[in-house]
């Protein structure tokens, strides 16, 4: 596979505060790649310096083996999506699309050639003379994207386009945008803060924070087998024990936590006696009431504060006796757990191999 | 209910229309009759157009007035190109907290009086002035030359009066424009030119047509620049109802002048609307 976007070590500092610490990836071409990560992480400012309206400290860019470095924007073969989209209301759809191809002097009859197709493209045939201001969001969104694509960029940059729409209309168009990239088949990186949208769309995703790449993985092993602490708490919801370790085998430990319980879990190397650790649990890794003959379970009980009730996400809000600890715990909407109520006292049994520890920093 | 508001509507607007039509409809309503009154040979006023004819058969009356009408779309140009790199410096490069300091800047100088500000540039430019003074002294001249009362000059003094006139309507209008659309359009391939021509000159218009339509009214009726700055040299129609008011006493002949030039500024503003594609709403705005 051809490598379409590769960076390395690139930093940037804004007085003395580093916005981006040395980081290092390679995007392939046909990729959807995602970066991931709370505001303010640096993650516009990464895509800003690919896109080349921000000049990097250190380190190089390049594009399909050529170095980006010192190109001004309008020569680099990148588009970007802004945020706000960035749309021109002095012009309308078709000029908007064109200006582009204007600016690189193509042939008239070709642009609109050109302009009909994408259009036709995005679902958005003989929108050519509408205003801006005329468009719903979802069209507002499709025409910036088009605007970009009809251009061919070798990488198409986004920068949390979804942010300004509605739920149900981000739902939509999470959906759409991953099958406009599989039409299309031009490299996308995406940087967003909203862990649904990065999973859902893309091949790889990299979580980002304070600067730095935490991990670059499939979604499946962000979620499964998150690498730090950090990317274990950010992406998807986690229960945090802190404890410390008891005794290790090879990849079992078993860990006292800080309330009392005792729990065995996978670990990847062993730790010694008394590390201090942080011990994550998914909230549907919880199994409500198990039957007493699984084996492998760390049992415990807990007393119902609140059902929070949510279609197929809904959870149970539950504190262990004796602490003030909260933990969620996943309540299958299976009409199996319609006798719980609130206040009840149940038990919750979890597999040695869904917790997964960290040694606390 | 209804009967208060319209009571409170006529209270806050009675100043208004009581200011309008004593200052400005009376005044204009007498003037324009005096401009179809002459005096007769047996010395009675009579109705009559000569006052206007007198405009088109004398050629000084509607040369200056043309020369006028010209001079002043040049300066307004002239002032646009001036203020919109300066407009466009203070919205979009310095850092914002500089920015009220630099308007503040600009605004400086319309504390003093404009008979001031223009004396200074007269101290400057003058035969035996500062520039003259330096220029010989560095070996570049060999004797002082009068850089006063020239159509340059006057432009020169025109175009400082009215900068900020112009300056201020772009500078509210260019914040209003998304630096986002700037780095877009970048992003997507233009150049320098292409951004200013496509993104920011179309996004301004309303505040280039409202700055302009200032200018241009305050240029063609300045009297104290193109009289001190221009000199006998250039002549400027102001100078002209001047005269005819004061110096020969014939105001019946001003305020022909008078009106000539108000239907002037008012056709120029119409054709400048016009042209821009604009109504005067979105531009009052």
């Amino acid at each position: 596979m051809q490598i379409d976007l590769s960076v390395q070590n690139i930093t940037k500092k804004f007085k003395d505060f580093i916005a981006v610490n040395s980081v290092s990836f390679d995007v392939e071409d046909g990729q959807f790649f995602s970066i991931l990560g709370p505001s303010g992480c640096g993650k516009t400012t990464l895509l800003r310096m690919i896109a080349g309206l921000t000049e990097p400290d250190d380190g190089s860019i390049e594009i399909r083996g050529k170095s980006m470095i010192g190109i001004l924007p309008n020569k680099r073969p990148v588009n970007l999506i802004f945020q706000q989209l960035a749309l021109f209301p002095m012009m309308n759809v078709g000029e908007n699309i064109a200006f582009g191809l204007l600016r690189r002097g193509e042939k008239k009859a070709i642009i609109k050639k050109k302009v009909e197709a994408i259009l036709e493209r995005v679902e958005l045939s003989g929108f050519e003379n509408k205003q801006i201001d005329q468009l719903s969001g979802g069209q507002k969104q499709r025409v910036a994207i088009a605007r970009c694509l009809v251009l061919e960029p070798t990488v198409l940059l986004l920068d949390e386009p979804l942010g300004a729409l509605d739920l149900k209309l981000r739902e939509q168009m999470k959906v759409e945008l991953k099958k406009l990239q599989a039409k299309v088949g031009t490299t996308f990186v995406y940087i967003t803060h909203d862990q649904s949208e990065a999973m859902v769309m893309s091949d790889f995703v990299a979580v980002m924070n304070d600067g730095e790449f935490e991990q670059i993985d499939t979604p499946q092993n962000l979620y499964n087998k998150p690498k730090t602490p950090f990317v274990a708490q950010f992406v998807g919801d986690n229960n945090t024990w802190s404890g410390r370790i008891r005794q290790c085998d090879k990849h079992i430990a078993e860990i006292e936590t800080d309330d009392g319980n005792l729990f065995r879990a996978n670990i990847e190397d062993p730790f010694p006696t008394g590390t201090k650790v942080d011990l994550f649990l998914r909230p549907e890794a919880m199994l409500i009431q198990p039957p007493s003959d699984i084996a492998h379970l760390n049992r415990f009980e807990v007393v119902i504060k609140s059902i929070l009730f949510d279609g197929a996400n809904s959870q149970l809000l539950a504190t262990p006796p004796n602490s003030e600890k909260e933990l969620l715990v996943a309540l299958p909407q299976n009409r199996q757990y319609d006798y719980i109520q609130v206040s009840d006292k149940i038990e919750i049994g979890w597999n040695e191999q869904s917790g997964i520890c960290f040694p606390k920093k | 209910m209804k009967h208060q508001r319209n009571w409170a509507l006529f209270f806050f607007l009675t100043p208004v229309i009581l200011w309008l039509f004593l200052m400005i409809v009376l005044p204009h309503i007498d003037l324009l009759i005096m401009s179809f009154r002459v005096e007769n040979d047996a010395g009675k006023m009579v109705w009559s157009l000569s006052n206007y004819t007198q405009f088109f058969e004398e050629p000084i009356y509607w040369r200056t007035f043309a020369r006028t009408a010209v001079y002043s779309i040049i300066v307004t140009f002239l002032t646009f190109v001036i203020a919109l790199p300066v407009a466009l410096y203070i919205t979009k490069v310095v850092a914002p907290r500089f920015q009220g300091f630099l308007t503040l800047l600009l605004l400086l100088p319309f504390w003093v009086s404009e008979l001031v500000r223009v004396y200074g540039w007269m101290i400057l430019l003058r035969e035996s002035g500062v520039i003259n003074h330096f220029l010989i002294k560095l070996g570049i001249l060999n004797k002082p030359v009068e850089m006063l009362y020239n159509d340059v000059t006057m432009i020169l003094g025109l175009i400082y009066t009215s900068m900020l006139f112009m300056i201020v309507p772009l500078i509210a209008v260019l914040e209003s424009l998304d630096n986002s659309l700037i780095e877009a359009a970048y992003d997507l391939g233009a150049n320098m030119w292409a951004i200013l021509f496509k993104i920011i000159i179309p996004h301004a218009t309303p505040g280039i047509v409202s700055g302009s339509i200032v200018v241009f009214m305050l240029t063609l009726g300045n009297y104290l620049t193109p009289n001190l700055m221009g000199g006998k040299n250039s002549l400027w129609f102001t100078e002209q109802i001047y005269n005819q008011f004061i110096a020969s006493f014939n105001w019946n002949q001003g305020s022909a002048f008078g009106f000539l030039l108000l239907v002037l500024s008012s056709i120029v503003v119409w054709l400048g609307l016009k042209l821009t594609r604009q109504t005067l709403r979105t531009v009052v705005k």
